[in-house]
């Protein structure tokens, strides 16, 4: 690229090209056409959300559906407040999906550094095992896991004694402790662990840094854009979660927000409110994807890298 | 480096310096340790809650195990096979899990691909298209279940838009009521909800084929098709067993959009594989035979990824 014959060469190319008009206005309607495909269903649940549902009904023939127009109020979200208790289901899956995506971080880039940047007999086939659990899809698991789970015991602390229980259904640890650990995390970043050189940790070494300190100060402080797309692969699993904590959680203050459109299922389906209790469960992950597009799409992207 | 490598003298143990090596060991052995604590809670909670469970599944579907039992486990042998092998509602939802996915896997890996094509462009606002596309994705499948049972409503947004872009002529059906077009309906919905993920998968396999390629190619001439069949299709032979791996086993895993919208009906038209055992597992409690449909099911994902697996290495 740095020969300055380049740009030379390349420009007559683009002179010889035609100019691709009638092609690139077919192209670009295409894209806004495909565009609306996407977007107007997800406009259509905004809306909805905000009207009455005999207007809902009557707006379907027209743009109407579409536009915020006629009686527009909050009254479907003030229902769904009423009818679901939505304060606890998003505290529980902001709680649940916080632990698992903080947890998650810390457990499997530890596993990672160690496996990328420390001397371990045995560090190969560790790594494989590991990667090895990719080729079983959770739906497998999820029947023999719940028998398992309900066998598991727990350390209980009432005051000052200790106390054995027995089974794990219906709590929180239960929706937390078993995604945790992921291969694929521990892949990603081991990945990115092994392209920072290796001087760097060997310089804090001579110094007289411990592998606490190293993995602490200098490996995680450089890998931003691993602990980013680890961070939103183990979140949005986590939010969207719904058929694991159906089997697992019958309490109704323990249950995250997915499960909660079961409150909707009713003799009078009340479309308004369920619209409402749909985008409000949106919100919070459609805020952050705005935000943080580039590490989303990023993050998608990384799962390609594994073949 | 080599200098600042104290452990390659501990290679070869030597009986003549005895203070250094011993030194070095008892650094080497701390460093083990320390790796070794670092590694063990991933590798504990993945043991826990993958290799456990998974060989469990093997256990358990040879016996009569109940999620809450006050009866021992018993072995059975091959009862709950036999018992499957015989039951029309699994019979049922292997063919439509397979339909799904024999219908899913093409058409949602290639309109990925041609979004993929098309947004694949330096032009003006195409992050922002790129963006659009994705937004279903990033939207829950039970949020996205719930909005399409609503449009899908006998009266609802799509029939709606069916009789005025056929000027009244068509009159739409009940679309998740009716055997006919449950599934159909299931499948256009999952494609609407997946195929920008796949699209960004195929995205980054077309950033790797070098623009010198096409260059070349649209300066001899060659037209759109033939620079997709002999230079784009090639360059993503890694990207294609991916994305095609991927899909499968997201199509045959399908429940959610199943559990929301229909539960299996009507006339069983819509359960599915995974669907059946929460349904046996779950509802009846019936772990062991749950368990079977499980390993039935695992066995399926396996047969047919190391068929396509297969398919792709030969015609490399």
């Amino acid at each position: 690229m740095a020969t300055t014959t380049a740009p030379a060469r390349r420009q007559p190319a683009q002179a010889l090209r035609p100019a691709p008009k009638p092609r690139h206005i077919v192209g670009t309607v295409a894209k806004i056409v495909l565009a609306l495909v996407f977007v107007l269903p997800i406009v259509f649940m905004f809306v909805s959300s905000l009207k009455p549902d005999a207007q809902i009904f009557s707006d379907l023939g027209s743009i109407n559906a579409f536009l915020p127009t006629g009686h527009i109020s909050f009254a479907n979200y003030a229902g769904v407040f009423d009818r679901v208790p939505i304060v606890t289901f998003l505290m529980n899956s902001v709680g649940i999906s916080a632990a698992t995506v903080i947890l998650g971080l810390l457990v499997n880039s530890l596993a990672a550094f160690a496996l990328s940047r420390m001397r371990l007999r045995g560090k190969k086939i560790i790594l494989t095992a590991i990667i090895a659990t990719l080729i079983v899809p959770f739906e497998t698991l999820a029947l023999p896991l719940v028998w398992w789970v309900n066998q598991l015991p727990w350390l209980q602390v009432n005051g000052f004694s200790l106390a054995l229980t027995h089974g794990w259904l219906d709590t929180y640890r239960v929706q937390i402790i078993p995604f945790i650990a992921n291969a694929f995390s521990v892949y990603l970043f081991h990945q990115y662990f092994d392209s920072i050189p290796k001087e760097l940790d060997e310089a804090a070494r001579m110094d007289g840094a411990g592998w606490f300190q190293i993995y602490r100060k200098i490996i995680m402080p450089l890998s931003g854009p691993a602990i980013a797309t680890v961070a939103i692969l183990t979140f949005l699993p986590a939010w969207n979660s719904y058929l694991w904590p159906i089997m697992v959680v019958q309490s109704e203050n323990l249950r995250p927000v997915m499960v909660g459109v079961e409150y909707f299922y009713q003799l009078n389906v009340a479309w308004g409110q369920i619209m409402a209790y749909t985008t409000l469960i949106t919100l919070p992950i459609l805020v952050l994807f705005i935000a943080f597009q580039r590490s989303f799409v990023n993050s998608i992207a990384s799962t390609g890298v594994k073949g | 480096m080599v200098l600042i490598h104290p452990s390659r003298a501990e290679t070869a143990p030597s009986v003549k310096k005895p203070s250094p090596p011993r030194k070095v060991n008892r650094g080497r052995r701390k460093e083990s340790l320390t790796a070794l604590g670092m590694v063990a809670p991933a590798v504990l909670l993945l043991a826990l809650f993958i290799f456990v469970p998974a060989a469990l599944a093997f256990v358990l579907a040879f016996t009569n195990a109940q999620l809450i039992s006050p009866n021992p486990i018993g072995f059975v042998g091959l009862t709950n096979f036999i018992q499957l092998f015989q039951d029309p509602v699994f019979y049922r939802s292997l063919l439509n899990t397979l339909y799904f996915a024999a219908v899913v896997v093409p058409v949602q890996g290639g309109a990925a691909l041609g979004l993929a094509i098309l947004v694949n462009t330096k032009t003006r606002g195409t992050s922002f298209f790129r963006t659009v596309y994705f937004l279903p994705v990033v939207t829950s499948m039970v949020v996205v279940s719930m909005l399409w049972l609503f449009m899908y409503q006998q009266n609802g947004l799509i029939n709606e838009l069916i009789h005025r872009l056929t000027l009244g002529l068509v009159t739409g059906p009940d679309w998740l009521n009716n055997p006919a077009t449950s599934m159909p309906a299931i499948i256009l919905m999952s494609v609407w909800q997946g195929v920008g993920f796949h699209m960004v998968i195929w995205l980054s396999g077309l950033q790797t084929i070098a623009p010198d390629l096409h260059e070349a190619a649209s300066l001899d001439g060659v037209s759109a098709w033939q620079r997709f069949r002999f230079v784009t299709w090639p360059g993503l032979r890694n990207t294609r067993a991916l994305v095609l791996v991927t899909i499968t086993i997201q199509a045959l895993s399908l429940f959610t959009q199943v559990s929301v919208m229909t539960q299996g009906g009507p006339l069983y038209s819509t359960s599915t594989v995974v669907y059946d055992a929460v349904q046996t597992g779950y509802q009846q409690q019936q772990t062991s035979y749950a368990s079977a449909i499980s390993l039935v099911f695992f066995a399926l994902v396996l047969i047919v990824a190391a068929i396509q697996r297969f398919l792709t290495r030969e015609k490399a």
